[in-house]
């Protein structure tokens, strides 16, 4: 009779948590695609093959016409491979990385084409007497090429490939995209996982009508909750974990900080969303408003709180205000403690801000906590 | 009425006693006014067409809604400081309530039997007596109508209830299913230690089942009494239906 398998507590979050790993949705979701997005967004901003220009050359004269060549077609011709119009370049550097440089001989009208589809960044008339370069000059990528093929024209290979004495590569650990980024998803999971995990499990019980039946029983409702927590928690850690051995063996990344401060803020985290979770769940039954108010909550803070890119390319007077979100507090301690080395005294004062968060939220929730 | 109070605990003539009740939602008055009162062992059915108050009555009586209006005692006590001791009295099945469709049957029963601190042998009786055995391992998403049906049957039967309330229990379920239910609960019936109130759409689950039968329209109790009786009130009909035409010009179920 006194088993700990008759215990409420131990039966419902049995149950929550056989309700959770017997979703193949939820598994793919909560395990399989953070680590698909990680791999994702981590191959394609970490530019392994260095620099990639390309440019379109719409050309005013003919090749066979020595007579008037111009400075980028001797250079094309001496220095490029050319298969059918195209020009590619490969120039090493042991400093700035390599670099490919690819030319398209092509029309005005076809040219235009390439650079609306991102085919191409800049958009070359080549004339014997100088040669006019078409780019948005608000395009880092685009003034790079430019740069690049403008040099090389003008003094050869040797533009790219002359001793950078002043330039000293930083190859630390924390620096590159993937560093950024793993620390921003992890973030990232423990919001989803709450307010989807915690918010839309309740809100569909109750447009079930099972919170009313549950509660016509003696369970005791902070049982129903506590468990409701407890299986998202110990289901945030597995996901959370597999994210980080992902990323540690595919990507190197490791954790520079303290570890007692990484998981003091990965707790702390998951009080804050899981109050949040609570609090928008409290009151309604149906399940496509609950849809809205958890998509209105996560959206946001996904876009400005800096899991993909960092927040500062907001506007001044913003950032107070996106500071002081609950995720953007997760994500910028995880990052000081992956990529800077903070320890427990740089982010107690977070950790505390998001228990506080959690907390009344919670107890507000519970106020106005509908149970039927 | 506090002198009342402590005769009605010592004797328990009624297991359930609502008296004037009233309940309003908004601008709707769904509940007008009704007095009630059920004895120990016995079966009562509440008809009535939709909206005639049926679910909000029972709801009172489950503790889930609460009177504006009149008091319910159940046992001789009210819910407002005995929530404890009357949850452990009542067992009951709502109107669609859908369990967690990725639990087996009997991790649903299991659950709910730990609220009430009973273990698996308690589990395996009710299974038993709802005959769902070789349905334990099944997903409730995988049951049919009257599998769950017969399975939120268990789960309200699990505290051996003194009261038991089904909100149509049998809604929805074709003739066999509706019978196995039928059989259930004139089993338990048999051992005379639970009350029936039971809300249905079909008359004659009311006269199978039912010792009294209460019917109920827009608020209020139009008739009470044996099947027997009501029929014979006003002159004589040959259906509930055409009785209840009789009083208001409507049929009972449209």
């Amino acid at each position: 009779m006194n088993k700990i398998t008759n215990h409420q507590l131990y039966r419902l979050i049995a149950a929550h948590f056989a309700e959770i790993i017997r979703e193949p949705s939820v598994i793919f979701w909560g395990v399989v695609f953070p680590i698909l997005m990680a791999w994702g967004l981590g191959i394609a901003f970490t530019q392994k093959g260095g620099i990639q220009a390309k440019l379109a050359i719409v050309k005013m004269v003919s090749e066979s016409d020595t007579v008037r060549k111009t400075k980028l077609t001797d250079f094309l011709i001496a220095n490029a491979v050319k298969k059918d119009s195209t020009y590619s370049i490969d120039l090493k550097n042991e400093k700035l990385g390599n670099a490919k440089v690819t030319f398209f001989e092509t029309s005005w009208s076809n040219a235009f084409t390439l650079l609306k589809k991102g085919k191409v960044s800049v958009i070359i008339e080549d004339k014997p007497a100088s040669s006019k370069y078409y780019f948005d000059p608000a395009n880092a990528e685009a003034k790079v090429a430019y740069q690049l093929a403008s040099g090389l024209s003008e003094l050869g290979p040797v533009f790219y490939a002359a001793n950078q004495s002043g330039v000293e590569p930083l190859t630390l650990k924390g620096t590159r995209y993937v560093d950024f980024l793993i620390p921003g998803l992890l973030a990232m999971g423990i919001m989803m996982a709450c307010c989807w995990g915690i918010s839309y499990t309740i809100i569909d019980r109750r447009s079930k009508k099972l919170l009313r039946r549950m509660v016509a029983t003696p369970m005791k409702k902070s049982n129903f909750l506590l468990a409701l927590i407890t299986a998202r928690f110990t289901m945030n850690v597995a996901e959370s974990l597999l994210l980080f051995i992902f990323a540690w063996l595919y990507f190197g990344t490791g954790v520079q900080g303290s570890w007692p401060a990484l998981m003091l803020i990965f707790i702390a985290g998951n009080i804050a969303f899981s109050g949040i979770s609570i609090l928008i769940s409290s009151y309604t039954a149906n399940t496509e408003v609950g849809n809205g108010i958890i998509n209105a909550i996560v959206t946001p803070m996904m876009v400005v709180s800096g899991v993909f890119f960092s927040y500062h390319n907001f506007p001044d007077w913003t950032i107070p205000v996106i500071q002081y979100l609950p995720l953007t507090m997760i994500t910028d301690s995880f990052r000081s403690i992956f990529n800077e080395g903070a320890g427990l005294m740089d982010v107690w004062k977070e950790a505390f801000v998001l228990t506080t968060v959690g907390t009344v939220s919670f107890v507000i929730g519970m106020k106005i906590f509908r149970w039927y | 009425m506090n002198i009342f109070h402590t005769h009605r605990m010592t004797n328990l003539e009624y297991i359930v006693e609502v008296r004037q009740v009233k309940k309003s939602f908004k601008e709707v008055k769904a509940v007008k006014g009704v007095t009630l009162s059920i004895r120990p062992g016995e079966y009562l059915a509440l008809l009535g067409p939709n909206g005639a108050g049926k679910t909000t009555l029972v709801e009172m009586i489950e503790g889930i809604q609460h009177p504006d209006e009149g008091e319910i005692f159940i046992a001789g006590k009210q819910w407002k400081n005995h929530q404890q001791e009357l949850h452990q009295m009542i067992g009951l099945s709502l109107q669609e309530t859908r369990f967690m469709d990725k639990l087996t049957a009997y991790e649903t029963m299991r659950l709910f039997a730990s609220f009430y601190k009973l273990n698996s042998v308690r589990v395996d009786e009710v299974f038993k007596l709802i005959g769902l055995e070789e349905k334990k391992k099944a997903y409730v998403d995988n049951l049919s109508g009257g599998q769950r049906q017969r399975l939120a049957l268990g789960i309200a039967l699990l505290n051996k209830p003194k009261i038991l309330l089904l909100d149509e229990p049998t809604t929805g379920l074709d003739p066999n299913a509706r019978r196995e239910i039928w059989n259930i609960l004139l089993d338990l019936k048999k051992e005379k230690n639970t009350s029936l109130v039971l809300t249905s759409h079909y008359m004659e689950e009311a006269e199978y089942l039912c010792d009294r039968i209460v019917i109920m329209d827009q608020g209020s109790i139009l008739a009470e009494g044996t099947l027997q009786e009501i029929l014979t009130l006003g002159g004589g009909h040959r259906s509930l239906d055409e009785l209840f035409i009789s009083l208001t010009g409507r049929h009972l179920y449209e």
